[in-house]
């Protein structure tokens, strides 16, 4: 098989939750454990928004330093420090105007409107559609998010690190991409078929680390790392075969699906804006049903929060432990499906993005609750789509989203830190919180 | 060193965990303090090692006042403190641990081990610690590594040490040692705030007794004081410290097991061979120095150790290798020993606790989808039925006091319908007014016709509760008794002699039961007979059931249950 230019394989971007993979002592959390269960449980609403703004200065800082033309203006501060000043401040905030328009509202567009001779011709010329595209391109990076973010916030809740959302994506999108141009089903079916192959694609590899860790208790940190590596290769290998590759294309991509499998449009064809999305809120609240209102749902929180509690109550651990990976694949197969069925139709490298990554991110800022893995997967979609808005409108690099990212991360990961900054008081410790200072203590 | 407290008041909050409170340690005395979990002890001690700056009042070190902003400061003042957790490091020697933080070195920063192990064995000697400085700490008993503690106090020139709750982690051999301890130092000068809220030991080794409620001393006393003084004092209200509980009318079999054998950690299995029975309508206690097999034989009648050999029969249905959750769909009820690690999820909310081994029958849940005004409901009758003490039932349970959280736990597995009520350990660390209740709601259960399976390293609940005695040593059992033998003849059991033994040495050392006679016994009843022992070296000094002193009332003959 040829090897043609594939990009990296998948970061190894967790050395923290890599090293509770060493047994833990029993009856002792590992340390990794506790400091993730103090950043999802020991953090207050005001400490994440706190965090958020704190990094968007940051960030505006990093803006304008490494833009030159502010360099040069610092240069000669002391002839002019009022221009350096304000060079400096016009900087950061043409940037985050810039990504404002890119992932919420752009005004240019409103005037726009009332510059065409009717309200008709506008929406005719599609004026309209160019009024709500931030909007619609924030939903649709932020689609994948949630997905990938249920996934590891649900298998969180249940007591594990999923770190492997970046493998299932890779194992929806193969069934749901094949599913997708590999065979012709009637409009509707075939579209639910995908979805339910996708899901499934995911589910299994979620099923195989599952049950792995119950029938011999390897880690599914260890686990779902490697089975990132093995799935990234399996796609580069899949996508150079017969049976995946787009017939006269020699790179890595796959048939574009047929017009039956792609999910629908839910703001007019110029808008990417789809069913995944609703798809996406009505799994979120699901999965909310399930975890708050379900019997499954209680087993996997008592299994989260204490196993020996579980065992003695008469629930089987292991088995939640295979149920709970195996649902939280499927989450992530359904992140593929919102990308190959939703905006792309046909599945590369570029598809596979960093969503299984991202998704430990967002299920992290978003406590492991189906409402916050929502809100912060539109935080994020937001700032990558103003991002891309970004750069274009002032060259100033999309990769500067990332760092803001790792900065709100960084900074509701420390919250004494962002406590210490605003004076605030320690958030009344709610049970788990409370104990897991015990934990410190003890 | 004399040490003064004058008007410490700590708030936190709305709450007062301390309301001016006054208290002189003289040099040279072991001053109790006694209190409830959550009187506001160990919020006291910290302030007084500079852990907690106080709102209000002053500490005194021999008249002059000090300000103690942070424990170096307080060490540097000579007070010392033993925590409960200790703070030791263990994969260092004990000399190491000593010299943490405050390493003596030579020249170009050598460490001086020669003269910290000289140091430390003198201390040793001096005070009968029997502390070797070379051993590793992670190689100790908890007994020795208390002990390591204390050297660490007095190397540090500590006259005043404070020791917190040192004996809820000992066994009571251990215990007497370091009482035996207590006093070679107090014979040496140094005051000891001994923090504890075990009546007998407080009787037994203090000097003056504080007591501490809700953040106030209650009162003063001298330890002659009898233990139901100290207990209405500490709890606020007078407590019933015996259990009056009717003759045992022992019915059918419910609990059959024979000849268990549970594999070990290493080749000697964790249960050899066990066998015993329990009636409807009788407990048998069983009793056993810790760690000879009680806790492997709780986790095998509940499923969680598989059985190597044996049989394991709950009303005649053969239960040997079913899985926990048929055991107690079965009718087992089962109080762990270790409550916050097995028996709750402190982060759930009391009602949730409360459904968590029936969550998904019916009426809780249908299908998958559980009915929570149900468990609501269920959980608020609970709440009340059981006196449990939260704000709401959705108060997470770790927020819960230690008493309170066992009532919860009791409220789930009696709560449903049951057979059988395994209970481990039920009132470990437990206040003297959960102890009571909590005793009171096992004989109910037995009065209800329930087998009980009481298990105790606590020689007084045994007595207290128990209508047969079985002992294990080792992994076995070595012998059954009624409940009246005589301490000496279950201390030779639990150490391991075999029941004829046991039996006639019990015989040849113990008079007749001593002070006051039968009626003032623990059972209260007449009818059995018993008499309780007391003063005796192998009755562990703990919590609760006291001495029967010769001036306490005796409870109700025959018709004195309560309610």
């Amino acid at each position: 098989m040829s090897e043609p230019a594939a990009p990296p394989p998948p970061a190894a971007a967790e050395p923290a939750a890599a090293e509770d993979a060493s047994s833990a002592p029993r009856g002792r959390p590992p340390v990794s454990r506790v400091v993730l269960d103090s950043i999802l449980e020991g953090n207050s609403v005001v400490v994440t928004i706190l965090a958020i703004v704190v990094a968007m200065v940051l960030g505006g800082l990093l803006i304008a330093f490494t833009d030159p033309d502010v360099l040069r203006a610092w240069g000669s501060f002391f002839s002019d420090p009022g221009y350096a000043i304000s060079l400096a401040w016009d900087t950061a905030w043409g940037a985050y105007v810039a990504m404002f328009e890119g992932a919420i509202f752009n005004p240019h567009t409103l005037t726009a409107i009332f510059h065409q001779a009717s309200l008709g011709t506008a929406l005719h010329n599609g004026y309209f559609s160019a009024l709500f595209n931030p909007l619609s391109e924030t939903a649709v990076n932020a689609t994948p998010l949630i997905f990938t973010g249920l996934s590891v916030g649900l298998a969180f809740r249940a007591g594990l690190f999923n770190i492997g959302a970046a493998g299932q994506w890779i194992g929806g999108a193969i069934v749901a991409t094949w599913l997708g141009f590999g065979v012709s089903l009637p409009p509707v079916i075939h579209v639910v078929v995908c979805v339910l192959g996708g899901f499934v694609g995911g589910a299994v590899l979620g099923w195989i680390v599952g049950e792995l860790k119950a029938r011999t208790g390897a880690h599914e940190v260890v686990v779902t790392i490697m089975l990132n590596y093995v799935m990234y290769y399996f796609l580069s290998y899949i996508l150079g075969t017969k049976a995946m590759q787009q017939p006269g294309r020699t790179d890595l991509i796959s048939p574009v699906i047929d017009i039956d499998a792609r999910l629908w449009h839910i703001a007019g064809p110029s808008l990417r804006i789809n069913a995944a999305f609703l798809l996406a809120l009505l799994t979120a609240a699901g999965v909310w049903w399930l975890l708050e209102r379900s019997t499954t749902g209680f087993e996997f929180r008592t299994v989260g929060a204490n196993p020996s509690a579980a065992r003695t109550a008469g629930m089987s651990v292991e088995k939640t432990w295979v149920r709970a990976m195996l649902i939280a694949g499927g989450l992530a197969g359904l992140a593929a499906v919102a990308v190959i069925q939703g905006t792309d139709y046909q599945l590369n490298f570029q598809s596979y993005g960093t969503y299984g990554f991202d998704g430990i991110t967002v299920a992290l800022l978003g406590r492991a609750r189906p409402l916050g893995i929502v809100l912060s997967a539109l935080l994020f979609g937001a700032l990558h789509a103003g991002g891309v808005q970004m750069q274009a409108s002032t060259q100033i690099p999309v990769d500067i989203v990332t760092v803001i990212q790792s900065l709100i991360v960084l900074f509701v990961a420390a919250p004494p830190l962002i406590r210490a900054m605003f004076r605030l008081r320690k958030a009344k410790a709610t049970g788990l919180s409370e104990n897991v200072a015990k934990g410190w203590n003890a | 060193m004399k040490l003064e407290l004058h008007g410490i008041t700590k708030r936190f909050g709305s709450l007062v965990a301390n309301d001016h409170i006054d208290l002189t340690v003289e040099e040279g005395q072991i001053h109790a303090l006694l209190g409830e979990n959550g009187a506001g002890k160990t919020t006291l001690m910290n302030v007084l090692f500079g852990l907690i700056q106080p709102d209000e009042g002053e500490i005194l070190l021999d008249g002059r006042p000090q300000h103690l902003g942070s424990p170096s400061h307080a060490i540097r003042a000579g007070i010392g403190m033993v925590h409960q957790h200790f703070m030791l490091v263990p994969v260092f020697t004990v000399a190491e641990n000593v010299t943490l933080g405050m390493e003596r070195t030579r020249a170009l920063g050598w460490i001086d081990r020669r003269r910290t192990r000289r140091d430390v064995r003198e201390l040793s000697e001096r005070y009968g610690l029997q502390v070797n400085p070379d051993a590793m700490v992670e190689d100790l008993p908890v007994g020795v590594q208390q002990r390591v503690e204390i050297v660490k106090a007095l190397l540090r020139e500590a006259s005043v040490l404070i020791l917190d709750e040192p004996t809820s982690v000992l066994t009571p051999g251990e215990t007497q040692e370091l009482f035996r301890i207590m006093r070679e130092l107090r014979a040496g000068g140094r005051s000891i705030v001994f923090i504890s809220h075990k009546l007998k030991e407080v009787q037994e080794i203090a000097d003056v007794v504080t007591v501490i409620r809700r953040g106030q001393v209650v009162g003063q006393l001298p330890p002659t004081a009898s233990d139901t003084e100290l207990a209405a004092l500490m709890v606020g209200r007078s407590v019933q410290l015996r259990v009056t509980k009717k003759p045992a009318k022992p019915g059918e079999v419910r609990l059959d097991v024979q000849a268990l054998t549970v594999p070990g950690e290493e080749e000697k299995p964790a249960l050899d061979g066990v066998s015993f029975q329990v009636r409807a309508g009788e407990i048998l206690g069983v009793a056993g120095v810790q760690g000879n097999g009680q806790t492997e034989l709780c986790q095998a009648l509940l499923g969680l150790r598989p059985a190597a050999s044996g049989s394991v029969r709950l009303d005649g249905r053969d239960l040997t290798h079913a899985t926990p959750q048929h055991r107690l769909r079965a009718g087992l009820a089962y109080v762990p020993e270790d409550r916050q690690e097995d028996g709750l999820v402190a982060g759930f909310s009391v009602a949730d606790n409360i459904i968590l081994d029936v969550f998904d029958q019916p009426p809780y849940a249908r299908g998958i989808a559980m009915d929570l005004a149900t468990r609501d409901a269920a959980a608020a009758e609970r709440v009340a039925d059981f006196d449990i003490r939260t704000t709401s039932t959705a108060t997470p349970v770790g927020t819960l006091s230690g008493g309170n959280q066992q009532k919860v736990i009791l409220a789930r597995e009696v709560g449903r319908e049951v057979r059988v009520l395994v209970a481990s350990q039920p009132t470990r660390g437990l206040d003297v007014g959960s102890i009571e209740f909590v005793h009171r709601r096992i004989v109910e259960q037995r009065d209800q016709g329930l087998a009980v399976l009481l298990v105790s390293s606590e020689l007084d609940e045994i007595y207290a509760l128990s209508d047969r005695i079985a002992v294990m040593y080792e992994g076995r059992i070595t012998g059954f008794r009624p409940p009246d033998v005589p301490a000496e003849e279950l201390g030779m059991l639990m150490a391991g002699a075999t029941g004829a033994d046991a039996a006639a040495t019990g015989e040849a050392v113990v008079q007749a039961p001593t002070a006051g006679g039968p009626d003032t016994g623990l059972m209260g009843s007449g009818v059995l007979g018993v008499g309780v022992p007391t003063d005796t070296t192998t009755n562990p000094s703990s919590i609760t059931h006291g001495s029967p002193a010769g001036d306490q009332p005796a409870t109700d003959d025959d018709g004195g249950e309560p309610e």
